[in-house]
Order: C-alpha cells, then sequence, then structure tokens
C-alpha cells in the first residue's frame, strides 16, 4: 500500500549499530504512536548476533487504518547512526522521503539518495556534551519528531519518559530539546 | 527407630492393587523386594497415600506402575524424574517417588538424574539396579560391570559402568544410600531415610535379574544371586539413615552443624575402589537449600514487593 | 483494559496468564526464549512455578507433570525444540493430560536460520508424535491474535484433556503491536470426577459424551494411574489388547475431531465474489490481506481466508469456499466457486496439500510459498494472483 501521509500513515526505519539503542527508540516511537496517540502500529528489527557492534534496525509503521503487511520496504524516513546502515539503506527510502543522520558517523550519502530531504543531526556529539552519549538515540528522535511532525512532541515526551529509567527523566527532557532544537539551527 | 512388622497380606491390600496380581515378573526376579521394601517404609512412616504419588520409568521396574495403590504415572523410558520435577513444582505438598531403572535412570535419563540432583529438589528417587536391561532381554545398561555378557555386550563388556551412588554424590544429591535385597530391612530403613530428608534423595537398590543378567553370567539361582549381594556388600555407615559419625568414613565426615553444604554423613567410598567390595547403607548426607523451598521464598519475595 | 505495546511473544505470556496457566518449563531457544524469560518474572507473583530445565524433553515431561498435579502448564520452544518434544507430546497425548506447546517457527531443517520465520512444523506439529492421534493447533497472525489464541490454547487444551499447539512464526512473536488486554477473560477448566475419590465407579478413562473423561488431580485421592502404554478404560495397562487399543485410538482421535467445526477459528476478508481466494496463516495472512487490497484496487476480485485454526483442518471451510456445506452461507453467501486458491505459507507447501485435498478438483490449488527466511511480499502474492485468475 502506498504511503500516504494525507491519510497518515509513515514507514520508519531507524539504523545504526548495535548499542546505539535503536531497539529502544524504536519501541518508544511506537509506543508514542500506539499507546500515547492511539494509533495504529507495527514495530519490527534486526540485529546480528553480537550483543554490540553488527549492524541494527528498528522500523516502525505507523497508520490510522488497520496495518496489514508488518514490513517496511520502502521508508518514508530514515535514520541513520552509522555509515554502513546509510550505504545499506538510503536507496529505499521513497523518493521525496527524509533522511536524517548523524554526521559523526555519516559521511557519504549514496547517489540514490539524492532528491531525498537530508537533515543533519549531530545526536552523538551533542548526547555526549549533555553528559551522557547513551542518550543519542533520544535526541535523534527528537529531531525525527521536529523535521516531520510523526508524532506529536507530547507523545514522543510521554513514551520517552515512560521507558527512562528512575533519575534520568531531567537528562531525556533535555535531550528531547536538543534534538528539536539541532533542527530549527 | 523400631520397625514394625506389617503382614504381607495387609501390605498387599492396602498398597498394591489386586487385580493387577499376580505380578509380570520373573520368578526370583529383586524388584519385588524393593517394592515390598517401599511399601514398608510407607507404612512405617504413616504417610498419607493419597499424598504419596509415583512417577515411573520404563522397564522391568516399570511395571510397578501397574501395581501400586497409589496415583502413579507410567511415564517415558529416562523421563520419570523432569515428570516428577514438574509435579513436585506444582504441588510441594505431595511426597513424590520416583521408581527407576539403571538404565533408565543412568542411560537415557542421565541428563535429567544428574540436573535433578543438582536442584536438589526433593523426590525420592528409588534406582532399581540389576546392572542389565531386563524388559528388552538383557543388553547391558551404564551399570554393567566390566566384563559381563549381555546380549549388546556378547564378547564381555568393555565399557566402564557407573558407580550410581558416586554419580549422585558427584551431580549433588544430599541423601544417596545403597542396599541390596538381600539387606530387605536395611534396604526398608534406607528407603524411609530418604523419604523423609528433604531433598534430592537416591536409593542404589541392587537387585538380582536372574533370567537375564544372572543366565548370560552363570550367576545361578536367584538366592545365589543374593548370596552374591551378602558376600560383596560390605556394611557401612548408620544404618537407620539418620545423621552421624559413618563408620568406616576416614574422619572427615560427622557432626557437622553449620546446615550449609557441609556433609553430615560421608563415607569414603574411594577405599573401596578395586576391592570388589560394594559399600552399603547410608553413603552420603548433606543439607542444602531445597528447590521448592526456594522457589517459595522467590514467591513471596515478589509477592510482597507487588503488594 | 490495559493498553500496551507487546511483543508477540509477551502477548503470548500474557494471554497464557490470563487463560490460568501457573507453571511454564521451558530452555532456552531462539526465537521463543521471551516466552520463557517472560513467565520466570510474571509466575512467583502470581504464585505460579518457572523452571528451566536442563533440556527441551525434560521441560515438555515437566509440563505434563504439573499438569497431573492439577497446574495448567505450558512450554515454548521452537521447530528444534519441537522435534525433541516430540515423544513427551505423544506422551501428554496417550495419558491425555491438558498442556500447551507453543513453538515460534524459524527456518528448519535442523539449526536452519535461528532468528528468521518459517512455517515448516505445520505438519509436524500434527503428525511429529509417533501414533494416531487428533491434534490441535492454532496459529496466531498479528499481536492481538498471540493474547487470544494462548487464551484459546490453554482452554482447548482443558477441555479436551490433550497438548495443544500454538503455532507462531518468528516474524509474528518478535513483532510489537498495541493491544487492549482485557482484565478477565474466559477461562475453561478440566472436568474434574464428580463422583467422590474412593469411589469404585471412577474409571480413569472412560470417556463421557464427548469422549473425554474427566480428571482427577493427582493428590486429590483417586490413585489413579496415568498410563502411557496403551490401557482400557481403567487405566490398567493393555498393551496386547486388541479391543482395547482399538478403542483408546479411537477415541484420541474422534474426541478432538468430532468437534472440528466448533475449534475452528478465521478470519476472512472479501471472500464473498473472489475469483481467487488466499488461504493463508501466521505472518503469511498478513502479506496476503495487502495483496488482496491491492488486487481489488486494480478491479481484480480476490478474497483471503485466515485461518487461526490449522489442526484439526479445517476441511469444512474450504468446502464453504467452494461454495458448498454449511459454511457457504458465510464466506459465499453469492454461492458459485472462485476459480483458483492459493495457499500462501512460509515453506516449500504444508497446508497446501491440505487444502487441495479438500476442494478435491474443483478449483485450481497452488502455493505461493517461500522458505528462505524472508515473509512473502505482498506484490509476489499479487503477481500470482494475476497469473491464476
Amino acid at each position: 500500500m502506498a504511503s500516504d501521509n494525507a491519510n497518515n500513515r509513515w514507514e520508519l526505519r531507524l539504523s545504526g549499530t548495535g548499542g546505539q539503542g535503536l531497539m529502544l527508540a524504536g519501541l518508544i516511537l511506537a509506543e508514542a504512536a500506539g499507546v500515547v496517540e492511539g494509533r495504529k502500529v507495527v514495530q519490527t528489527q534486526s540485529y546480528g548476533p553480537e550483543s554490540t557492534g553488527g549492524a541494527a534496525k528498528s522500523d516502525v509503521i505507523i497508520s490510522a487504518d488497520e496495518i496489514l503487511h508488518t514490513q517496511v520496504a520502502r521508508p518514508d524516513i530514515l535514520l541513520c547512526l552509522s555509515q554502513e546502515a546509510c550505504t545499506k539503506y538510503a536507496k529505499d527510502v521513497r523518493p521525496g522521503g527524509t533522511l536524517v543522520i548523524d554526521p559523526l558517523f555519516v559521511r557519504d550519502i549514496p547517489t540514490e539518495a539524492h532528491g531525498l530531504k537530508v537533515v543533519e543531526v549531530d545526536a552523538t556529539r551533542k548526547a555526549t556534551e549533555l553528559g551522557r552519549r547513551v542518550v543519542a538515540n533520544v535526541v535523534a528522535l527528537g529531531a525525527l519528531v521536529a523535521v516531520t511532525r510523526v508524532v506529536s512532541r507530547q507523545a514522543i515526551e510521554a513514551a520517552v519518559l515512560a521507558r527512562a529509567p528512575k533519575g534520568t527523566e531531567d537528562l531525556n527532557r533535555r535531550a528531547l530539546q536538543a534534538g528539536y532544537e539541532a533542527i530549527q539551527g | 527407630m523400631a520397625t514394625a512388622i506389617m503382614h504381607a497380606k495387609d501390605l498387599r491390600e492396602k498398597y498394591l492393587v489386586g487385580r493387577n496380581l499376580p505380578t509380570i515378573w520373573c520368578s526370583g526376579c529383586g524388584i519385588g523386594t524393593v517394592i515390598s521394601a517401599t511399601m514398608r517404609a510407607i507404612e512405617r512412616l504413616g504417610l498419607a497415600q493419597q499424598e504419596t504419588v509415583f512417577c515411573i520409568g520404563i522397564g522391568c521396574s516399570g511395571y510397578s506402575s501397574r501395581y501400586v495403590n497409589f496415583d502413579a504415572t507410567h511415564t517415558l523410558h529416562g523421563r520419570a524424574l523432569p515428570v516428577a520435577t514438574g509435579m513436585k513444582l506444582a504441588n510441594p505438598k505431595l511426597k513424590v517417588i520416583v521408581l527407576t531403572g539403571d538404565g533408565d535412570s543412568m542411560a537415557i535419563g542421565g541428563n535429567h538424574f544428574i540436573h535433578a540432583a543438582r536442584r536438589n529438589i526433593d523426590l525420592t528417587t528409588i534406582i532399581f539396579n540389576n546392572g542389565i536391561y531386563g524388559m528388552t532381554g538383557g543388553q547391558y545398561s551404564p551399570a554393567t560391570p566390566f566384563g559381563a555378557l549381555s546380549t549388546t555386550s556378547p564378547y564381555g563388556m568393555i565399557e566402564g559402568d557407573f558407580d550410581a551412588a558416586k554419580l549422585a554424590i558427584a551431580a549433588g544429591a544430599t541423601y544417596v544410600a545403597r542396599s541390596s535385597t538381600y539387606h530387605a530391612q536395611q534396604l526398608t530403613d534406607i528407603i524411609a531415610g530418604a523419604i523423609t530428608h528433604p531433598g534430592f534423595s537416591v536409593v542404589d537398590a541392587l537387585c538380582q535379574c536372574p533370567n537375564h543378567f544372572g543366565r548370560l553370567n552363570k550367576q545361578g539361582t536367584a538366592a545365589a544371586m543374593m548370596r552374591g549381594y551378602r558376600d560383596q556388600c560390605v556394611r557401612v555407615g548408620p544404618t537407620d539413615g539418620t545423621a552421624g559419625e559413618a563408620a568406616g568414613a576416614t574422619g572427615e565426615s560427622a557432626g557437622a552443624t553449620d546446615g550449609g553444604s557441609m556433609p553430615v554423613a560421608r563415607v569414603d567410598l574411594d577405599r573401596y575402589e578395586g576391592t570388589g567390595r560394594i559399600p552399603i547403607g547410608l553413603l552420603y548426607k548433606a543439607i542444602r537449600p531445597e528447590l521448592t523451598a526456594e522457589y517459595a521464598k522467590v514467591r513471596e519475595a515478589t509477592e510482597a514487593s507487588e503488594a | 483494559m490495559t493498553r500496551r505495546l507487546l511483543l508477540g511473544n509477551e502477548a503470548i505470556g500474557e494471554g497464557a496468564l490470563a487463560a490460568g496457566v501457573r507453571f511454564f518449563a521451558g530452555y532456552p531457544i531462539t526465537p521463543a526464549t521471551e516466552i520463557a524469560e517472560f513467565m520466570a518474572r510474571r509466575l512467583p507473583a502470581v504464585d505460579g512455578t518457572f523452571i528451566q530445565m536442563e533440556d527441551e524433553i525434560g521441560s515438555m515431561c515437566a509440563v505434563v507433570g504439573a499438569s497431573l498435579a492439577g497446574v495448567k502448564a505450558m512450554t515454548a520452544s521452537s521447530g528444534p525444540g519441537l522435534s525433541l518434544k516430540q515423544e513427551a507430546i505423544g506422551m501428554a497425548a496417550m495419558q491425555e493430560v491438558p498442556c500447551v506447546v507453543v513453538d515460534v517457527m524459524r527456518v528448519g531443517p535442523s539449526t536452519g536460520m535461528a532468528t528468521l520465520p518459517a512455517q515448516q512444523d505445520v505438519m509436524q506439529a500434527r503428525w511429529g508424535t509417533h501414533g494416531d492421534r487428533g491434534a490441535i493447533a492454532l496459529c496466531p497472525s498479528s499481536v492481538k491474535e498471540c493474547f487470544d489464541l494462548a487464551v484459546r490454547a490453554v482452554n482447548l487444551a482443558e477441555r479436551f484433556r490433550t497438548p495443544v499447539h500454538l503455532l507462531a512464526d518468528a516474524e509474528v512473536g518478535h513483532m510489537r503491536e498495541v493491544i487492549d488486554i482485557p482484565e478477565r477473560v474466559e477461562i475453561e477448566n478440566r472436568r474434574r470426577p464428580t463422583v467422590p475419590a474412593g469411589d469404585p465407579s471412577f474409571q480413569a478413562y472412560a470417556g463421557d459424551a464427548d469422549g473425554v473423561p474427566p480428571m482427577a488431580d493427582f493428590g486429590a485421592g483417586y490413585l489413579w494411574h496415568a498410563e502411557a502404554s496403551t490401557h482400557n478404560a481403567r487405566g490398567d495397562l493393555a498393551s496386547t489388547d486388541h479391543v482395547a487399543a482399538a478403542a483408546l485410538n479411537r477415541r484420541l482421535i474422534d474426541k478432538v475431531n468430532q468437534k472440528a467445526k466448533e475449534i475452528t477459528f478465521y478470519s476472512e476478508r472479501r471472500l464473498d465474489d473472489a475469483e481467487v481466494v488466499i488461504v493463508s496463516y501466521g505472518v503469511s495472512a498478513r502479506g496476503a490481506a495487502e495483496a488482496v487490497e491491492m488486487a481489488r484496487a486494480e478491479g481484480i476480485k480476490a478474497g483471503l481466508l485466515t485461518l487461526q485454526t490449522i489442526w484439526p483442518f479445517p476441511a469444512h471451510l474450504i468446502e464453504g469456499l467452494m461454495g458448498e456445506g454449511e459454511a457457504a452461507a458465510k464466506l459465499r453467501p453469492q454461492g458459485g466457486c472462485p476459480k483458483a486458491v492459493l495457499v500462501a505459507e512460509l515453506n516449500a507447501g504444508q497446508v497446501v496439500i491440505e487444502v487441495d485435498r479438500a476442494v478435491r478438483g474443483r478449483a485450481s490449488v497452488e502455493l505461493v510459498g517461500r522458505h528462505d527466511g524472508r515473509i512473502l511480499a505482498p506484490a509476489d502474492i499479487l503477481a500470482r494472483i494475476k497469473e491464476v485468475r
């Protein structure tokens, strides 16, 4: 079924290396759309056998209507936190789709990605500045939501906080904020 | 402990299923003696018949599933122990007794045997150890001695054999005892001790198979085989299943009371290695955390934290 | 109702707990391990018991033991584990012990592709254990169905006193969707004897009017024998009794198969005037549904029958698809027979064999399949729809 943002249907792929929190990011996005906003979602993921390192991707389908096919073939939005992921998946993005990259890792954008809206988010550096590199995924989510408005800011914040370990709520709020601001800049 | 002598007729009526008698076991088979010792132990302990259940393996001893007047399951070859594990965990109030053979427990069932011992789950496992696979016609088992003949070792057994007691102790069993059909009274005592012991108990019950093992290895009549037990076995340790100084122990046991993992009785089995003598009696007893008791603590802790 | 984003495997766990499962024994295996981990976390607080056994066989046997003690019990594994469990599944079937066996299917044969989906265990669920018996197997195609069919599986096990297979696939087991978990679900419990313990009329294996014997808990005083050898109605071993054997085998088959219509669960999409009908299950039904919508958007009359019950195979639904029999009124109210049937599944052809047999030449029957670890793409299914119409 054709992706149809006018009909409120989105296919997203969050990709990078194992250990970057992409699984969690996909989960949060799915909860924001599905639990907080009450839309239909399907979230899937794949990763290598390594506990860290190795390729990782987390896909989320969001729709107002029943979701039939469960896999993302042509994402509207692609987040890449590694060069390998960008090289591999950029060509799958729909014409006119959005590519969000972390320039710390992604230096080369494949030619097939020309025509996509490319957004650079210094997620890892900003997370490091905030004191915890591990929240890079939340910074990236903030940026992604600011650019695409795939879910509301209230929803993404509620979903992030629901998953944040006790005592890290403030850090996570600031990470989201850093993500929103990274786009405006 | 006083040994009340119950008339065989009364024992039979209470604990055996009359309509399925007589048993199929061969004339001279030792299995019946072990069953009898088990029933006498149950009677002596005054166990509630409704709450004593049997998980039974496959083999000649497996046929006891027809005869025991208790809730009993005749399970798969080698699998009585995991069935018993599930049953005991689901209802720890049940007294679960496992009847198994040497092949059932230590060949196909070997993995389950060592893990049940490791878990120290409160089960009583009685191994009907005749050193042969009788039901299928006399093949060798992991308890068949080196050199012995069987239908699948027609030139003599060339594999080593398990010492069921040593295996059980090494795997973590906390009550390990051995006796024979000749020593029927002792057998009853150690079975009673095994049932009472709060942990994984193993009774290695040497019982003669005159029809297969006996015939193939020219051991003569059942009585001759039992006299063989008399001659080969040497009584060690306390005979009533209680804790205490084990006679024959080389100074390392006796009276340890920290209740942790120190054995409260231990016989040095290695000194019988190569002597041709088989130590019988209570060979090992220790008190270690028992699985169902530990799981009850887990439940309490999680229920408390949920509240 | 609690709204949660859940993994399919977690939804299976939630459904089992809701239906009253209070014993789980399992062994780690991809892609089913989450079910064991879920049960390990959740069972203690509801007075249940979890144990990780030493192997797959031990797990299945422990489940049987727990159920004999009167506790609803479940295990979960994948293809290689199901292969190991077959003898013990037969014991559960023969001794008539209620239990649920979850198989989150992955590509085989043997170790295969541990993390990738397949639907290659359908026949194994039916025939993997030796001997004749009626088998029940349910297949979820969504996270909601993981919950609902887990509940059904537990209830069916209790009702029929038999192991019930829940055949998920790695895709459905590892995807997340939002479901509303109900406060409570309808629960069915095994029928216990109506006569008191010690009553001489009690026969452990005398089937009631539905062919299912009432089941006493071990420890309740009935002193009965669960027997894996062929046995008579009393439960006495009868391993050379031809009459007892015929009766027992017959009852084990009939108690399930004669109730097939009652335990057939399915859903349908646009079947009424469909010229090409897809029959599918599990994750494949999702892609097939998408393909049907794509076809309809192009004016092609396609429809989908999604099976939730695979065994007993719902041949009566296929009759209905052909426009005949009772099911026709629901599936094809306009009547008439489709031109072609496509069976979409992740294997080299398993359910298609049953469908073909049931169709009996009234329509063409073909497989749309793959068994390379990928799921069927809607575009590929659509291409086949166009070929056969």
